[in-house]
């Protein structure tokens, strides 16, 4: 059953994928990417990845998807064709892809239990994870405390891709600008003549921030935790934007609180880091945090998914409004 | 016995459900524009998924799970209709005709 709707829904992103190649609108193309993730994201979940099918979910068809299509207000919608036709790309890619068909065969069965993946330190993390952790999402377990150094990488990529993003849109051509982005938002006003999609929207905010908190601070039980938490805060606000104007909400999120708040998320974690050392532990090694290594651990793990929230839900906000207010020259 | 009336209800809302999503589907491949499409689509997402929700409700009983199904259930009805109404008035502002509406006017004009 599982691998019959793993084949239906792998069938189809095969089928995204090659409409999202062959879509010469770029629109198109984008809203093709984002059904491409949603499919995913429920192949994820037929696999029992519920963690990581929320985050693609929330980020994949949902942010991205909303910040191609700023980027493409930006830009415009038609793909530029290329009329020469180059073999060198068409070559290595024939030979990737024949690799990659070759080594799927190569591969253990799906659910084999002797494959490497179940063979090598996933028994350990589930046999240890309730004596040393003693919290019942494993993930949660193995992505903040067991592997916390990778998923601290992780946050500093977010942070420096905010940076990165919010320095490329802030270069600001030389040609004097038509019209303001403040004049623009005020003539358009987001969707403010749809009052149904107002109205709705205005309903499903506060449940989605609601949502939001729920999947950060129960990720200890529930799938979830600060990535998908902190993408759906930001779609929360992201909607806000598209809603009643991107300058509202950028207002209602200036851009330097969210650029110190993100770094305070990123400092949040790498901080707990050093506060395990200075009292005597490893980098982030949460057992010395307190009195007993279990609360410890849970307190560690705690302050560090937070920082990740933050951090996430920040650069999110941040790059959005940077896209979506950023004046048409 | 009650349990069993229960199930029976549950397999039928699941099969009426999956008819109807059924139904919207083939309507989305048969209809002729964009707004009788968006039409048999909000058939799919309306009727349909309120029948397989309902009915795996029944399926599970009071539980937890019930209640997650119950949200996502309102959620729906709130989001689903809105989303059609979007696609919908966003074409007519793009520009676009509806087909059917076209001859039945130019019909009208004809034979006053």
């Amino acid at each position: 059953m599982i691998s019959l709707l793993g084949f239906m829904t792998l069938t189809l992103v095969a089928v995204a994928a090659i409409a999202t190649v062959l879509a010469t609108n770029l629109f198109v193309a984008s809203m093709w990417f984002g059904i491409f993730s949603l499919l995913m994201a429920s192949n994820f979940f037929i696999l029992d990845a519920a963690d990581v099918a929320l985050t693609e979910a929330a980020v994949g068809a949902g942010v991205s998807t909303v910040l191609f299509m700023g980027a493409l207000a930006l830009t415009g919608e038609k793909e530029a064709i290329r009329a020469k036709f180059s073999w060198f790309p068409m070559a290595v890619l024939g030979v990737l892809a024949l690799a990659l068909f070759v080594a799927t065969f190569q591969q253990p069965m799906l659910g084999d239990p002797l494959a490497p993946v179940h063979q090598h330190v996933a028994p350990w993390y589930l046999e240890q994870t309730p004596l040393l952790i003693n919290i019942p999402n494993v993930v949660t377990a193995i992505l903040a405390s067991f592997r916390g150094y990778d998923t601290l990488g992780e946050v500093i990529v977010i942070f420096t891709a905010g940076i990165g993003v919010l320095s490329v849109l802030s270069f600001k051509p030389k040609r004097r600008q038509t019209i303001s982005s403040e004049a623009l938002a005020a003539k358009v006003r987001g969707v403010q003549h749809h009052s149904i999609l107002r109205v709705v929207g205005k309903l499903v905010i506060p449940l989605l921030m609601l949502f939001a908190l729920v999947v950060q601070f129960h990720g200890k039980y529930t799938p979830g935790g600060g990535f998908s938490a902190g993408a759906l805060f930001a779609a929360a606000v992201m909607l806000y934007g598209i809603l009643e104007g991107a300058d509202r909400s950028a207002k209602a999120m200036p851009e330097k609180a969210m650029l110190r708040l993100a770094a305070v998320g990123a400092t949040l974690y790498t901080g707990v880091g050093l506060v395990c050392l200075l009292l005597g532990g490893a980098f982030l090694d949460y057992n010395v945090l307190w009195s007993d290594p279990l609360i410890g651990q849970y307190v560690g793990i705690l302050l560090v998914e937070f920082g990740v929230g933050l951090t996430v839900t920040t650069v999110l906000i941040l790059i959005f409004n940077a896209i979506a207010n950023r004046p048409t020259y | 016995m009650m349990g069993m009336i229960l199930e029976w209800l549950s397999w039928l809302l699941l099969a009426a459900g999956g008819f109807f999503v059924l139904v919207g589907g083939v309507g989305v491949m048969r209809m002729p524009d964009l707004y009788t499409r968006i039409h048999a689509a909000s058939v799919t997402e309306t009727l349909g998924t309120m029948l397989i929700l309902v009915g795996l409700m029944l399926h599970s009983g009071l539980e937890l799970a019930t209640f997650k199904l119950l949200a996502i259930l309102v959620f729906l009805l709130f989001t689903g209709p809105v989303s059609s109404y979007a696609l919908g008035n966003t074409a007519l502002l793009g520009g676009l005709k509806p087909e059917l509406g076209a001859q039945d006017a130019s019909k009208e004009g004809c034979e006053p």
